[in-house]
């Protein structure tokens, strides 16, 4: 099963990528979408395999992350009336060449990061996560629109995830449906939030928000 | 008996949360916060007063899950004392509160709702066991008296006020933390149980432990210099507050240092000379400072810093004595401390309560408006005087058993051949004496202007006494005063066990000496009685005499002059001007003067203001350095949401990197 690990953590890679690129917000939603589901796939081809336990999880994870999510999301970019990410503070060009220096530091970081026996024998596990956690993080610091940010904050989290299905096999299912548990509701408040603040500021720039400080 | 203790503090969390929750029916509110603080404080005192009668100890352990923490709460013999000084002044106060916040009735609900927190913090850092269980008390009590102190925040002053006790009680606890890391660490866990288990653990260590303790509760208690929020947070406070800030919460450090000495014991003579020298610079640093006052509860608060000041004293006979193991001295000296921590609660408590009656009826605290209230207010006046003169320990009242006590310790220690007792015993008592003059002098000024005489002011000149729910609790604490003053001898068997917890040793050592201070407060308090009794006669016979006569009030003679005022009535400030002239060196008055000009002079004006030595010469040099270095770093806080993620995100990949 190592070669389709390997596979979904290659096409998270891609998707990361792309997100990067791009500046259509309903195709960051949709990428995001994507990523969750083959996040979603991971319980499965991990090495515990197919059991009861984690086609549930699964199930659970694509239905939030490939369906819930997304729909909230465009409702959110629907209501407040916005369409692109202009302006952000990093170019795309310069995003993308930013990922790619992340995806290097975070293979080294993969190569010497100490991890327990258990460790998966898939290459790409582990600097894929970090590749993602880190992009999450981009995403969330060079972007101002709102939405693109809970896009950010997705990306992490399904980094954390990956991470946590590759490294550690058996994460008690109460566990893990408890952070689904919290990014959902996560997710729902900031839907809730972006659409509140295009009501009240006409916008859903995040950098704009410092005006209301102190 | 812990039972009792344990639903005193349901009913005061009951309670608190009840007035906070129903504060849309301020009647209802007010009626629980105030009787649940009552209910809980009585039954607080039951267990208390019973643990002292039978002079037990009792433990109770619960389950929690707290690393490094456990609930485990006791009761001995040192805090059974202090929970009677915390519920007893707690119980009156919460009366008085009840009368005294009746106008403003409708935001008093979160009022009560600290209150009742308040008391409840207190008495858990009495009786906690365990470093973070008293941690957490002592923050409870901390920052529910900075909501309570914020009462009326809408006024910059008090604002002002609330922000540097909060500032001074955090650099306290800063201290108090890095304490218990130590003696935690040292004992291997952070119970007081395993604590106790390291006397005589290493000279640099106790020594390092004695030092934090004493700088870290002395803020709280307001040894000098860290007294600053003292004189802002008192007179900020509501006057119930006060009351119970002053009387009972400030105690709460010296309960923590003693507490602190019982595990690092015994002491070298340096710690008593070090406490010693605080007690002097305190108590003459607060009673000068409080003569330069013109508000009458900043004044009050200054004194509590002097009084502060005198029991320090005694701790530091009392450290003098277990150091050379001279319990004759020990058992004085603690025994005096503590009986002073008593006697203020008592008559300062009953103070506040008096200023916030002069305050509910004239609507101002500055002495200079004040005057003639004593005709107009005559049980304000009469239990001001019976405070007045409790604190400058005059004899039938309770301020002289403890100051007697401390004195007597003194003497003890001036004829030992040790010079390094008796030197600084004979700075004690030429101190505590001098202190007591100044006291006297500086209560002849805020009686003397504020009660008699005529009104200065329209306001004071309306005044009209309080309801009863705030004349009770200021008689109970009147009748205390002459309680405990007359009654002193019988506390002495109550005191011992506690000075057998400090010091670690069985409190027999410490009973012998204290009988023997008992029997001369006996004949004290048989002369007093005949004092009192012949008052009592002369009153009866002037009243005989004078039965059947006219009695006529009549206008001062004033050598004819035609149109006197108020105004022209000898001041607080001339009255207290040649004393202050004398201390000037150690005092900061700016004096603003525009002297009468010309043959007719037309306008002239005289004002004074004292600031505080310590906050102007110390700390505000201080914290002006600390904030141009801090100014330094505001580039960082640049207010956008994504610079802030970038900072984590770069922590987290530094951190990563270095870690590998």
């Amino acid at each position: 099963m190592h070669g389709m690990t390997d596979g979904i953590m290659a096409a998270l890679l891609v998707l990361n990528l792309a997100l990067l690129g791009t500046s259509r917000l309903a195709f960051c939603i949709t990428l995001v979408a994507a990523q969750g589901v083959l996040t979603g796939l991971l319980p499965l081809v991990s090495s515990s395999g197919v059991t009861l336990r984690t086609l549930f999880l699964a199930a659970a994870v694509i239905a939030l992350k490939g369906v819930v999510f997304p729909r909230l999301l465009s409702n959110a970019i629907r209501g407040a009336d916005v369409r692109r990410e202009v302006e952000p503070y990093v170019g795309w060009g310069l995003s993308l060449l930013l990922g790619l220096g992340l995806l290097g530091i975070s293979f080294w970081l993969g190569a010497k990061l100490p991890l327990p026996a258990a460790a998966p024998e898939a290459a790409l596990v582990v600097p894929g996560a970090i590749c993602t956690i880190l992009i999450g993080l981009l995403v969330i610091v060079s972007r101002k629109k709102a939405v693109t940010q809970v896009a950010g904050y997705l990306v992490l989290e399904n980094g954390i995830a990956a991470f946590g299905l590759a490294v550690v096999p058996d994460v008690p299912l109460l566990i893990e449906l408890g952070i689904l548990l919290d990014v959902f509701v996560a997710v729902f408040v900031m839907a809730i939030m972006i659409y509140r603040i295009s009501q009240e500021f006409d916008h859903i720039d995040a950098d704009r928000l410092s005006a209301l400080k102190g | 008996m812990m039972d009792c203790f344990l639903l005193a503090c349901a009913v005061l969390l009951c309670g608190g949360a009840g007035a906070a929750l129903l504060r849309a029916f301020p009647a209802a509110s007010a009626g629980l916060g105030a009787g649940s603080a009552v209910l809980g404080a009585l039954l607080g005192l039951a267990s208390a007063i019973e643990c002292l009668r039978l002079n037990g100890s009792y433990e109770r352990s619960f389950p929690w899950d707290m690393p490094f923490g456990s609930l485990t709460i006791g009761m001995d013999g040192l805090s059974a004392f202090f929970c009677l000084v915390i519920f007893g002044l707690a119980a009156l106060t919460a009366v008085y509160g009840f009368g005294y916040l009746r106008r403003e009735r409708g935001r008093t609900g979160l009022a009560w709702c600290w209150f009742n927190v308040l008391v409840l913090g207190m008495a858990l850092v009495a009786v906690a066991r365990n470093g973070l269980l008293f941690l957490i008390a002592w923050e409870v009590m901390s920052l529910s008296s900075f909501f309570l102190v914020a009462h009326e925040a809408e006024k910059p002053e008090v604002r002002k006020a609330a922000w540097t006790y909060l500032v001074a009680t955090h650099i306290g606890a800063a201290f108090v933390l890095a304490m218990f890391v130590l003696l935690g660490t040292a004992a291997g866990s952070l119970d007081f149980e395993d604590m106790a288990s390291l006397k005589g653990a290493g000279r640099e260590f106790a020594a390092l432990i004695f030092a934090l303790a004493v700088i870290g509760f002395g803020t709280k208690a307001g040894f000098f210099p860290l007294h600053v929020w003292l004189p802002e947070a008192h007179p900020a406070a509501p006057s119930h507050v006060s009351a119970l800030l002053s009387g009972a919460m400030i105690k709460t450090g010296l309960y923590a240092l003693l507490r602190c000495l019982s595990f690092v014991g015994p002491p070298e003579p340096w710690w008593g000379w070090l406490l010693i020298g605080i007690g002097i610079v305190s108590g003459l640093f607060g009673v000068v400072s409080a003569l330069a006052q013109h508000d009458l509860k900043r004044l009050l608060a200054y004194h509590s810093v002097e009084n502060i000041g005198i029991a320090a004293l005694g701790l530091g006979l009392g450290l003098l004595g277990w150091s050379a193991g001279n319990w004759t001295l020990a058992a004085l000296g603690f025994a005096g401390a503590l009986l002073h921590v008593l006697n203020h609660a008592v008559f300062k408590g009953l103070l506040f309560l008096c200023a916030g009656s002069v305050l509910h009826a004239t609507g101002t605290r500055a002495i200079e408006r004040l005057g003639g209230l004593s005709a107009r207010m005559p049980v304000t006046a009469f239990t001001f005087f019976v405070g007045a003169a409790a604190i400058c320990g005059l004899p039938p009242l309770n301020g002289f058993a403890s100051e007697f006590l401390i004195y007597l310790g003194a003497f003890k220690g001036v004829m030992l051949a040790d010079a390094g007792i008796a030197v600084p015993a004979a700075a004690l008592v030429a101190a505590l004496a001098l202190i007591g003059g100044l006291a006297a002098a500086c209560f002849a000024k805020a009686f003397g202007v504020v009660f008699l005489g005529e009104g200065r002011s329209e306001d004071a000149a309306r005044a009209r006494e309080g309801p009863l729910a705030m004349r009770g609790p200021m008689l109970a604490l009147a009748a205390a005063c002459v309680a405990i003053g007359l009654g002193a001898f019988a506390l002495m068997p109550f005191l011992a066990p506690a000075v057998g917890i400090i010091t670690g040793t069985p409190a027999e050592l410490f009973a012998q000496p204290l009988a023997e201070a008992g029997r001369l407060l006996l004949v004290i308090a048989l002369a007093s009685a005949a004092l009192i009794l012949a008052t009592a006669l002369a009153a009866l016979l002037r009243a005989r005499l004078l039965r059947g006569r006219a009695v006529t009030r009549a206008a001062t003679w004033d050598c004819g002059y035609a149109a006197p005022t108020a105004r022209m009535q000898y001041t607080g400030s001339s009255f207290a001007q040649p004393l202050l002239d004398l201390f000037r060196p150690f005092l900061r008055v700016r004096t603003e003067l525009r002297p009468p000009e010309g043959l007719f002079p037309k306008k002239a004006s005289f004002a004074t203001h004292a600031d505080d030595a310590a906050r102007e010469r110390i700390f505000a040099p201080i914290f002006a350095f600390v904030d141009s270095l801090f100014s330094r770093l505001r580039w960082v806080q640049e207010g956008r949401v994504h610079v802030y993620v970038l900072y984590i995100a770069l922590t987290l990949l530094a951190l990563l990197v270095f870690a590998l």
